[in-house]
């Protein structure tokens, strides 16, 4: 380990080193340098560096958003990067498709399982051209019993995880990757997954390992790349207890990006004060109240309560049942069990329309999948109207145009485009959808991560605007990936893990550490006060 | 917490599982049920005249064209398609057999059978290949499609007529072996075996059922998805010429506008022998034996002394009550 640490110190030194690294023994498996990637307007990657040894295993680490799964994409070849370069063994490579990344070296196993259901496993195999003898192998190096003539759709979820993991392994690749392969794991099974990693390590060949369990990380990995916005911040060798250390880099507190984050907070708290008092302790009836909602499978229930005139912040990290919880309150799915009250009325919309009719509205982060992309402003403000003033007659116009009026006013949107909604920029589209329901009226809104890929002038808006809401006695549920936010706008914080709530605080203790910390699962967070 | 053990089962196991074999393949076992049972039916239905090799071979005769189009239309719905211009091939192949073969010898009229299986695998790839460039919902294009080929037909045949030398209709409507084996079941069974499974069990069959089941998923095994669309419609373009030729063959002419009958009734067939229109699911054998029981339906209600046109209605009920209990089954899925 000393000697991969040394090699790779000696590749930070000399930073053109490598311009002749093909005349180098010893060069890299996997160079990532400046790869960036965007998806329209917005940005996922800015500029990805990662360095792979051989006979190591790596982890790539990061907060949501951080660009972690867009970069595994690029290297699985699912999508294509639009600048930089990736070099493996020193020689340039473009990796267009899986079949690409396959013959590279790399094998994958996704975060969801990759195996087709309607098929054998044996059949899966074959599909992808895999040595069945050699699967059967490390699945008996496992010590794991699989009946390969079983259809796939019949096998359970921690054992198609360890199938893929077997396929994976015995196509004999030089890097590994394993994107949150113990997610869905009990501790037994991810136990062989730390051991078949030590082991491909000790045959020179290495891992590339997410996961959002940093304790895992520091205890299997030699060394750990981490992400920010996008952008790699750091390599770091992570050690046992060492956690916080890999969370502060996550969050960025080097010098620079410090200053840029406080410059920027600054500069929208002052607005804010202006513009909506500072959070103050809620005081209204309940208004949303959950009692054990279980909303996915291999979950526990979730339990909060949603007083009016009060934003409560949800903090999650990815795949926490959060989605899912926002889409059984929303009526898009139903719960498995457990209980929902709105206003004291027990609460269990079958769809969309019955959750608006009880005043419950969604703001999804989603905004084309929410609006009439091919119609007007006035229209997409307008359209919940109609369930409600006039069913039959005609439509008042002249109400309408002053609701949609004082909507557009209100969000200050931008109606240069008005013709087609989807002709907005993504800010303005995100005020379209909740201009939509102050036009309508509503008691309870939920929020879904509703300023992604948002400017931060829009931003400010959004989050003013809430805090009115909230003023004027709304009950506004908030997710949002970008934890500082939760400190900014809400007044209390529940933390979503595995679909169960593992931590509440009042917002002023939030912090974007001890959320992380907390959706971690690094100690649980009591209830303050 | 699932453990290692409930897994079950070892690696490799040898020998049959039948209480498996009925899981898997239950609803084919129950299609060939019903076809015994709508036989049994069509017996009682003929009483008091005795039911002979002759009626069976009537059977045979009457759903060959059927059944060649439900094997089409299955290995496309397998894949994620639907071929609504399937039935409307059947019938340019069925009118240019029957235009070419006519006052030939058999040996000519045998080479000009394999010429226009290449021509349907030609139709077929031409479908696939529309849809896999423009990206335009199959259905659309092979409704589109459906147009052109049916224009095609009538510019090759306008009024039915044409013919095939006796040896050649004898493929159709002969017997193998025994008077009670009907040549045409003996031909669908050799092309199951030797152009189908041959596929099935290979990775151009896994990719097939691959892209079907989960599409994103195929793709990130590395199946080029494409490709394999394009395929799929190939092989149903074969299997529609298949169709064509037993046409001309059980019934010695051309008829340019039986298309969308065939076409209609070969989805109908599909969802009937266990396919799952969403796709992934099922396979071939049971359709051949739900276009059977399609055809033996409105026979039996004929010798039953019901108006024809009734006959009519109550197999369109029919094909719909079948289609919609797929489509319940496929919402039950989901949920």
């Amino acid at each position: 380990m000393v000697s991969r640490a040394r090699g790779y110190a000696r590749a930070r030194e000399h930073p053109f080193a490598r311009l002749g690294g093909a005349f180098i023994a010893d060069m890299s498996l996997l160079e990532v340098r400046n790869v960036a990637k965007r998806y329209g307007p917005v940005v996922a990657l800015k500029s990805a560096e990662l360095i792979v040894e051989p006979g190591e295993v790596h982890a790539l680490l990061g907060a949501n958003g951080a660009g972690k799964s867009t970069l595994v994409k690029i290297l699985t070849g699912v999508i294509r990067h639009d600048t930089g370069t990736i070099a493996v063994n020193g020689d340039e490579v473009r990796i267009g498709s899986p079949e690409r990344a396959r013959r590279v070296g790399f094998a994958p196993v996704f975060q969801d399982p990759a195996m087709l259901p309607d098929l054998t496993v044996a059949q899966n195999l074959r599909l992808t051209r895999t040595d069945i003898g050699g699967a059967r192998e490390w699945l008996e190096r496992m010590d794991l019993t699989v009946d390969l003539t079983e259809m796939t759709s019949d096998i359970p979820l921690p054992m198609l995880r360890m199938l893929d993991l077997a396929r994976a392994l015995a196509r004999d690749p030089q890097l590994l990757l394993l994107d949150e392969i113990t997610a869905a794991l009990p501790s037994d099974l991810a136990e062989k997954v730390f051991d078949v990693m030590r082991q491909w390590r000790d045959r020179g060949r290495s891992v590339l390992f997410i996961s959002h369990r940093l304790a895992e990380v520091t205890a299997t990995c030699d060394r750990a790349s981490v992400l920010r916005d996008g952008r790699t911040v750091g390599t770091l060798e992570p050690r046992p207890g060492e956690e916080e250390k890999i969370v502060e880099l996550m969050l960025g507190t080097t010098r620079s990006q410090l200053a840029e984050s406080i410059e920027s907070e600054t500069r929208e708290k002052e607005v804010e004060v202006v513009e909506a008092p500072a959070p103050k302790a809620a005081v209204g009836e309940p208004q949303l109240v959950v009692r054990n909602l279980v909303v996915g499978d291999d979950q526990d229930g979730v339990s909060f309560e949603l007083r009016a005139g009060e934003i409560l912040g949800v903090a999650a990290l990815e795949g926490q049942g959060q989605d899912l919880l926002f889409d059984n309150l929303a009526g898009e799915r139903k719960p498995r069990s457990g209980e929902m009250v709105v206003a004291g009325n027990p609460f269990s919309p079958r769809t969309p329309y019955e959750a608006i009719r009880a005043g419950v509205v969604l703001v999804p982060a989603d905004r084309i999948l929410a609006l009439l992309p091919q119609r007007p402003i006035r229209e997409n403000i307008a359209a919940p109207l109609y369930n409600r003033i006039t069913r039959w007659g005609p439509i008042n116009r002249r109400d309408e145009t002053r609701r949609v009026q004082n909507a557009i006013e209100a969000l200050s949107i931008d109606t240069r485009a008005q013709r087609q909604a989807r002709r907005l920029s993504g800010g303005n589209q995100q005020k379209l959808t909740l201009a939509r329901w102050l036009a309508a009226g509503f008691t309870t809104m939920l929020c879904f991560d509703p300023t992604r890929g948002i400017d931060v002038g829009t931003k400010r808006q959004i989050y003013a605007l809430l805090r009115e809401l909230a003023e004027a006695g709304a009950a506004v549920l908030l997710f949002t990936s970008e934890l500082p936010e939760i400190q900014l706008v809400c007044d209390r914080t529940i933390v979503v893990y595995r679909g169960a709530v593992t931590g509440e605080m009042p917002a002023a203790d939030a912090d974007e550490s001890a959320l992380l910390k907390a959706a971690h699962g690094l100690g649980t967070v009591e209830a303050a006060a | 917490m699932t453990t290692v053990d409930e897994a079950g089962a070892v690696v490799g196991r040898k020998g049959l599982d039948w209480r498996r074999v009925v899981a898997r393949h239950g609803w084919t076992i129950g299609v060939y049920v019903l076809l015994v049972l709508l036989i049994i039916g069509y017996i009682w239905a003929l009483a008091p005249v005795t039911f002979t090799s002759f009626d069976l071979n009537t059977i045979a005769i009457g759903g060959l064209p059927l059944a060649f189009a439900a094997m089409a239309q299955s290995v496309i719905v397998i894949s994620g398609g639907i071929d609504l211009s399937l039935g409307v091939m059947v019938a340019v192949i069925n009118v240019l057999a029957a235009s070419l073969m006519e006052n030939k010898s058999f040996g000519i009229a045998l080479l000009i059978a394999v010429g226009l299986m290449v021509v349907g695998v030609i139709m077929g790839t031409i479908n696939g290949g529309l849809i896999v460039l423009t990206g335009v919902p199959d259905i659309v294009v092979t409704l589109a499609m459906s147009f052109v080929w049916g224009g095609v037909a009538l510019l090759i045949m306008r009024t039915p007529g044409g013919g095939a030398p006796g040896d050649f209709q004898a493929l159709g409507t002969g017997a193998f072996l025994s008077s009670w084996i009907p040549a045409g079941a003996v031909i669908i069974a050799i092309v199951l075996l030797a152009v189908w499974m041959p596929i099935r069990w290979r990775r151009p069959g896994f990719a097939i059922y691959g892209i079907g089941s989960e599409r994103a998923r195929a793709y990130l095994s590395g199946v080029n998805v494409s490709v394999t669309r394009v395929l799929a419609y190939s092989i149903g373009g074969f299997f529609a010429a298949m169709g064509g030729l037993a046409a001309t063959a059980t019934t010695g002419i051309g008829t340019p506008y039986a298309g969308n009958f065939i076409t209609l009734n070969s989805v109908a067939a599909v969802v009937l022998g266990g396919v799952s229109l969403a796709g992934g699911k099922g396979g071939l054998v049971g359709p051949v034996a739900a276009a059977f029981c399609l055809i033996l339906v409105p026979s039996i209600m004929v010798f039953q002394g019901i108006d024809p046109n009734y006959g009519q209605v109550i197999q369109g009920a029919l094909i719909v009550i079948v289609v919609m209990i797929g489509g319940l089954v496929l919402l039950r899925e989901r949920r």
